[in-house]
């Protein structure tokens, strides 16, 4: 664990206590037999917002406690642990993040203090396939008049159907792939031309497809420049990838400690299966992961709060909780045998949000991939 | 916090960069070969003067062991002025004063254990690089079993007389003196063992150099036949010795983690990969598979770093190295053996060159680093014992014997 300040400590206690207390593991569960199609109970979502947790990174002229990204990683571990579901990382990291940016004042006065106070969900509409992909973007903005006009389809949209700002990603010049061309547009989630639909995933929160049908934005739309919109999407990104690694972190931690906590306590033959050395190693691995994990989140998220370059750093966190992750709840239902392959047990819920988390904003092959060009090879 | 002592510490950076650059023999910004490496001790011959006059000037001052008090010859230094010391030979490249398992191991569980009168005695030649140690520790029979150890050591009266076998001891040819574990009583496992100190050049010692699959001879087989050691050598207790013993073998993970078992010959893996393998149009290695396994593993590298470091943030002042180091020991033998052999499949045949024409000696240093490697995961307790020791001492997991 970093070397945190008191108001970091108190911040993580904080959040400990809520997410313990108010937003356990029962809660998804709650909210998935529910069938609502609902991605957060928003309930809990306004309680988040009365403590503050939605304006972590937001600058306090807009309502927020500017305590960084450091601090926002403390939150979203915890919320991970217990699998919360909310729109933290949607709202309080991405789309904040995005417009704190590159918005002009007019923007942030219209949005930040809303999401600050947890009055108004929003999120960013980037990928258009099943694998993340920012540069490819397709969704075409054609000038129309002062402003433009959105034509296309963005999927798997976190907390889309809550949102009640869309941060799209667009292309105004260029083709599929190419990181010129792009711009970013702040569209209204009830804009008409707007069409929403529910992606049931087996995370239980599920996403988005939501399809843009000649919408209409004014210029005044426009985040950041025409064109330009790879230099905020980018570094959005970024927090994107050191945000949801922070709350992955978390999750393969509280997968790790209830598989432990399991070997401790369940006897066979004669004796509690920890005491195997079979498992013991494996236990041991795992957790030397889950500390070379933490390293790496934690670097990114201080080097976002510092300033810089933080693409590599960002990268090397989300494929490294993406790996430790799939790995921790893999070994969660294989050390629990028949009863972590039952739905009563909650190792099963730990799975589904761990395999969409992974494949979220990139999996470990992208990362690596990415990670790999920045080194130059 | 960074601006606290701020002051003290920019006169101290000041001076000692200073000192640095009127002290540091320029001779030595050369690259140093294996056979420069500075071990000190009786039998060291310097192939260059200068490299001597860097280490006596570099004792005169303490700075081969800087934290160590003042009293017996160290540094006296705070921690973070160790920092800057480091930082500031980081910045002129220097090299090491002093290579010496007696700073990296026997020094600290010295101040922590022994008497004063042992401490004045064998600390400042310690820091003095006269006195060359070596790790009496495996025995034949004793591996990662190492409690089970049998060489004997029976009271004389005036004397201890020790009969028995080490291997594994590095450099035991070398040596000057050893520090040895022994076994004190045979009644009792962990608490029948004690840690005494003697010369190599006692009757009865003998040191055999073990030729290695990397064709290099760095540990020896060695014999004690009716050694006689003096009382005052031993360390602790009568029969307390297995606590130093571990405590010994804290700061020696440590030591060869904080290394990364050192550096990779001085060849970086990317580019004998691009140079073997050729790139594709946009840049990439030419070769997906390998390129993404390349790309793992520096990504493990870069996550083993980020720990080493936050490791050094996180521990506080006295504690000595936590029982967390064994993650690190573990991680960095793995990582190690894998650029390694990521290193022997990026160059193909030509990493796997033996001796003679057809091969440069970078080429040749490839094939029996990776040979060498194998051992990372042996020396200085097995991957599997710290695996062992983190499940019952981090995880809290039952023994499993």
């Amino acid at each position: 664990m970093a070397v945190l300040t008191e108001e970091q400590t108190m911040l993580r206690d904080a959040a400990k206590g809520w997410t313990t207390d108010s937003a356990p593991v029962g809660a998804l569960r709650k909210l998935r037999d529910a069938r609502s199609g609902q991605s957060f109970d928003p309930a809990a979502w306004a309680e988040m917002g009365q403590m503050g947790w939605a304006g972590v990174i937001v600058p306090e002229e807009h309502s927020g406690s500017a305590f960084g990204y450091l601090g926002l990683g403390l939150v979203l571990e915890e919320t991970g642990r217990t699998l919360a579901a909310s729109p933290l990382l949607s709202t309080a990291l991405i789309a904040a993040s995005a417009l704190n940016l590159a918005g002009t004042a007019a923007q942030k006065a219209a949005w930040l203090e809303k999401i600050a106070l947890g009055e108004a969900v929003a999120t960013l509409a980037v990928d258009e396939g099943a694998h993340h992909a920012p540069a490819r973007t397709a969704l075409a903005a054609t000038k129309s008049g002062d402003g433009f006009t959105l034509t296309g389809v963005k999927t798997f949209v976190i907390d889309g159907e809550a949102a009640d700002l869309l941060i799209v990603a667009a292309r105004t010049s260029g083709k599929a792939g190419d990181t010129d061309g792009l711009t970013l547009f702040l569209v209204p989630g009830d804009a008409p031309g707007v069409t929403r639909t529910h992606l049931a995933l087996a995370d239980s929160r599920g996403a988005a497809r939501i399809t843009f049908e000649t919408v209409s934005v004014g210029a005044d739309a426009v985040l950041g420049e025409v064109d330009k919109g790879w230099a905020v999407l980018e570094p959005t990104l970024d927090r994107a990838y050191a945000g949801l690694a922070a709350e992955m972190l978390g999750t393969a931690n509280a997968a790790f400690d209830i598989t432990l906590d399991y070997l401790k306590t369940r006897t066979q033959f004669g004796q509690v299966i920890g005491a195997f050395q079979a498992l013991q190693h494996r236990a041991a691995k795992l957790f030397t992961d889950l500390e070379t994990t933490r390293s790496c989140v934690e670097a990114a998220l201080e080097a976002i709060d510092a300033g810089g370059d933080t693409r590599a750093l960002a990268s090397l966190a989300k494929a490294k909780a993406s790996e430790v992750l799939h790995l921790a709840t893999n070994e969660m239902v294989q050390m629990h045998g028949g009863i972590g392959m039952t739905d009563a047990h909650d190792a099963g819920l730990y799975m589904k949000r761990a395999r969409v988390a992974e494949a979220l904003f990139g999996g470990a092959a992208f990362h690596r991939d990415r990670y790999a060009r920045l080194q130059g090879f | 916090m960074a601006d606290f002592g701020g002051t003290e510490l920019d006169a101290f950076r000041a001076e000692t960069r200073a000192w640095l650059e009127a002290n540091y023999p320029p001779s030595l910004h050369a690259p140093m070969g294996e056979d420069d490496a500075p071990w000190g001790g009786r039998k060291m011959v310097w192939k260059n003067p200068d490299a001597k006059l860097w280490l006596d000037r570099m004792a005169e001052r303490g700075w081969t062991a800087p934290m160590w008090p003042k009293d017996y010859g160290g540094g006296g230094l705070s921690k973070a002025e160790n920092k800057v010391l480091e930082q500031e030979l980081r910045r002129i490249k220097a090299r090491p004063a002093l290579m010496s398992f007696g700073v990296w191991m026997l020094g600290p569980v010295l101040l922590e254990y022994a008497t004063d009168e042992q401490k004045k005695k064998f600390i400042p030649s310690i820091i003095r690089g006269e006195t060359r140690w070596c790790q009496g520790y495996s025995e034949p029979g004793a591996g990662s079993d190492l409690a089970a150890l049998q060489t004997k050591c029976e009271d004389k009266g005036d004397h201890y007389l020790i009969n028995g076998q080490k291997v594994w001891t590095s450099y035991a040819d070398q040596a000057d003196w050893i520090f040895c574990l022994v076994r004190t009583d045979t009644s009792k496992k962990h608490e029948g063992i004690s840690f005494v100190l003697f010369d190599m050049t006692t009757p009865g010692v003998e040191a055999r150099p073990i030729k290695l699959i990397s064709g290099s001879s760095p540990f020896c087989e060695t014999f004690f036949d009716n050694v006689k050691v003096p009382k005052d050598q031993l360390v602790g207790k009568l029969n307390g010795g297995w606590d130093i013993a571990k405590r010994l073998l804290q700061y020696e993970r440590q030591n060869i983690s904080a290394s990364g078992f050192g550096g990779g010959g001085g060849l970086d893996l990317v580019d004998v990969a691009k140079k073997e393998i050729g790139v594709d149009e946009t840049g990439r290695l030419a070769d997906g598979d390998l390129r993404a396994r390349i790309a793992a593993h520096r990504m493990d590298a870069h996550a083993f770093a980020l720990t080493v470091r936050r490791a050094e943030q996180e521990s506080k002042t006295g504690n000595g190295p936590s029982a967390a180091v064994s993650i690190i020991k573990y991680a960095a033998a793995k990582m190690n053996q894998e650029r390694h052999e990521l290193m022997v499949e990026a160059m193909g045949l030509q990493g796997l060159g033996w001796e003679g024409e057809g091969f440069s000696k970078d080429e040749l240093n490839v094939t029996r680093g990776m040979l060498r490697s194998k051992g990372n995961s042996i020396e200085g307790g097995t991957s599997e014992v710290n695996l062992n020791v983190v499940a019952k001492r981090v995880l809290g997991l039952l023994d499993h014997q």
